[in-house]
């Protein structure tokens, strides 16, 4: 295909295509092994009381990738990504990153080995200003030892440095009209926005975004999501998790679905679409006839047992 | 009712070594409340180990005063660890009730009887300051002729009250506006964000309460030499609650905030108490027996305190120094 045909944005660069060519030959299963993984997951398992919210098998994920992780509300993707950068503690399971094992490792070196995570709920620092905000994503800040914190001059180039960056990112983000005000007065895509620019500069090797598109507009999710291919032209990995499936389609080389704490299903967005897992998954078995009333009420009686069924299996 | 003496005593409190003393316990308040977030109601705690310190030194182990002042600092700084090494991976509650505690432990088990060989019980231990008085470079009192009036030991303990209140201040503010403060700040504000940055919080937040610690038993060297006395009653947990109030008068996390506060507050005291007590004194009082004895008047300064911490919070919480535009985030 000529390239002056193609729209800008899903324009295939050399990155996109080794990453997709990378994947070819992974099987379309869940728990496939990858060429190339950067982070390795196995037997993964949480239980919040009774409720068992990930139960993950096995799952890689490949380096210099886009990877997106769907499923529905509650399938276990948040629960998930805090068991795997340090936030919370499995009941049992072992992960690595880089070949580093993470059984034990506390979040903030997670971080710091290049597995930088945004939240859900976004967490901005309200009483700082945003340029600040972005100035404590730096690492290996020298003025942030006690030490050489009360002398200035041991810190001032490396501040500068930092801000220089900051700003750029910023200005990306089209959040540098902001620069100086208050993160908390910031509105909800903003702060969306400001939480994912401060992830990025730690210049992490992993970049883990909790649906980071949530109360973004249109205009500037699709210029978001250039943002996030290019963390893929920089080398970086990505995962994420998100609803929008347009944009899963649009970004992602790899999909990984979950469904009440596992894994269900795998493969390249365009196939893990159309596998009958997932809109299992997503829709319940049903989804495929028309609902007529009485077909209705099956359902509800169907659910109403099953519901009764796990009654009497707790009180047993 | 004379009003001059009544000015005189509140600006005579206001500067005075009480306020002082307040001064440094807020200051060390602030680096854990106003700037990190840390719940600590035990600063009378530390305070009493550094008071008894100075005055322990001279009386059981016959040194001088700096090696006091070496091993209260010490021992402030292992009171801070004691305290933060299981709370502070815990939620903030937990560290407040722990220090409220632990400052009655320490002020119950100091004034013991079985202790009061060494520590003198409920009087406390005296005589332990000449080295103190020795070194006064003042003589005569000074003040202005009518208004109000400092002895000659009154404002030598000002003197270095206030030193160390300017250095504990330039400290502050060369830590807080550094990449270690904004770290600070940042805990405050949001833990796990901050984790996600790869900062290690738990050692950042330690680090911060021997800090703060460190300034507690600054305000504690300041009592023992104000005093010339130290005692169990001088520790007491309203001593921490005043130095809150000092705080949030000035504005938490503000570097002048404490300064601010303590003079404020002393000068309010005061003048309430001395306005009370002259309204109820005498053969025929500006208020009634009736209404109120002089014995109740004693008490009003602290009914109007109360009445005007409220009104702050309500009209001001950010406090005299704090910035108005903080408050409407709070508001989201
Ligand atoms: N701290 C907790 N205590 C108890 N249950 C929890 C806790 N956190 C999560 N859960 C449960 O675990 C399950 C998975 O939650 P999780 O937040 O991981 O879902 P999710 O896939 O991120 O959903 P969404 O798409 O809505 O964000 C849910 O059923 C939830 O109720
Ligand atoms: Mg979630």
């Amino acid at each position: 295909m000529p390239a002056e045909t193609e729209p800008s944005l899903a324009k295939a660069t050399p990155r996109s295509d080794a990453a997709r060519a990378a994947l070819v030959d992974v099987e379309h299963e869940p728990g496939a092994k990858k060429p190339d993984p950067i982070l390795v997951a196995h037997g993964i398992r949480r239980q919040f009381g009774g409720l068992t919210a990930v139960d993950v098998e096995h799952v890689e994920i490949q380096r210099g990738v886009i990877t997106a992780l769907i499923g529905p509300n509650g399938a276990g993707k948040t629960t998930f990504f805090n068991l795997l950068t340090g936030f919370d503690r499995p009941n049992e399971g072992t992960w690595s990153f880089k070949g580093t094992t993470l059984d034990k490792v506390p979040a903030y070196k997670v971080a710091r080995l290049g597995m930088v995570r945004t939240f859900q709920l976004t967490k901005v620092l309200s009483r700082l200003t945003v340029i600040e905000n972005m100035r404590v994503g730096a690492t290996d800040q020298r003025g942030e030892g006690l030490l050489s914190a009360m002398f200035s001059w041991l810190w001032r180039g490396q501040e500068e440095t930092n801000t220089v960056k900051a700003d750029e990112l910023l200005e990306r983000f089209l959040l540098h009209k902001k620069r100086e005000d208050f993160a908390g007065s910031l509105s909800g895509g903003q702060r969306k926005l400001l939480e994912m620019a401060r992830a990025l500069m730690a210049d992490p090797e992993l970049v883990m975004l909790d649906e980071p598109m949530a109360g973004v507009n249109p205009a500037l999710k699709q210029s978001l999501l250039g943002h996030v291919k290019s963390l893929r032209e920089e080398g970086r990995s990505v995962l994420f998790v998100e609803h929008d499936m347009d944009m899963v389609r649009d970004i992602s080389d790899w999909v990984i679905v979950m469904a009440q704490g596992k894994v269900v299903a795998e493969g390249p967005p365009d196939r893990v679409m159309s596998d009958q897992r997932v809109i299992d998954a997503y829709l319940g078995s049903h989804h495929d006839q028309d609902l007529s009333e009485d077909m209705e009420e099956t359902i509800l009686a169907e659910a109403q047992a099953e519901i009764d069924a796990e009654h009497t299996e707790e009180k047993s | 009712m004379d009003f001059v003496a009544i000015l005189g005593s509140a600006i005579q409190q206001a500067f005075g070594p009480t306020a002082v003393i307040y001064c440094l316990a807020a200051i060390g308040l602030n680096v854990h409340f106003g700037y990190t977030g840390l719940l600590n109601f035990g600063q009378a705690g530390f305070m009493m180990v550094a008071g008894y310190s100075i005055a322990c030194a001279v009386t059981i182990f016959a040194t001088s005063l700096w090696v006091g002042v070496v091993v209260g600092l010490l021992l402030a700084a292992l009171l801070a660890l004691a305290l933060g090494v299981p709370t502070l991976r815990l939620r903030a509650d937990y560290l407040a009730i722990v220090t409220i505690a632990s400052a009655e432990i320490i002020r119950q088990t100091v004034a013991a009887a079985s202790f009061s060989e060494y520590f003198g019980g409920q009087d406390g231990v005296t005589d332990f300051i000449s080295g103190f008085r020795d070194a006064n470079p003042y003589s005569g009192s000074v003040g202005i002729p009518g208004l109000f009036r400092w002895s000659a030991f009154d404002i030598w303990v000002m003197t270095v009250g206030w030193l160390l209140v300017a250095l504990s201040c330039l400290v502050v503010f060369l830590l807080m506006r550094s990449p270690w403060g904004r770290v600070l700040k940042s805990i405050r504000e949001d833990e796990n964000a901050v984790r996600s940055l790869g900062k290690n919080v738990y050692a950042y937040k330690m680090q911060a309460l021997v800090i703060g610690g460190i300034f507690g038993a600054l305000a504690g060297f300041m009592v023992s030499l104000r005093s010339a006395a130290v005692g169990p009653s001088f520790f007491a947990t309203d001593v921490t609650f005043f130095a809150y109030t000092v705080l949030l008068i000035g504005g938490a996390a503000r570097v002048m905030g404490p300064v601010v506060g303590a003079i404020i507050f002393w000068f309010l005291i005061t003048a309430l108490g001395g306005f009370f007590s002259q309204a109820t004194a005498g053969a025929d009082p500006l208020i009634p027996e009736a209404i109120m004895d002089p014995n109740q008047a004693s008490l009003m300064r602290f009914i109007f305190l109360g009445l005007g911490l409220m009104l702050l919070m309500i009209f001001r919480p950010q406090g005299i120094f704090g910035d108005r535009r903080e408050l409407a985030i709070d508001a989201r």
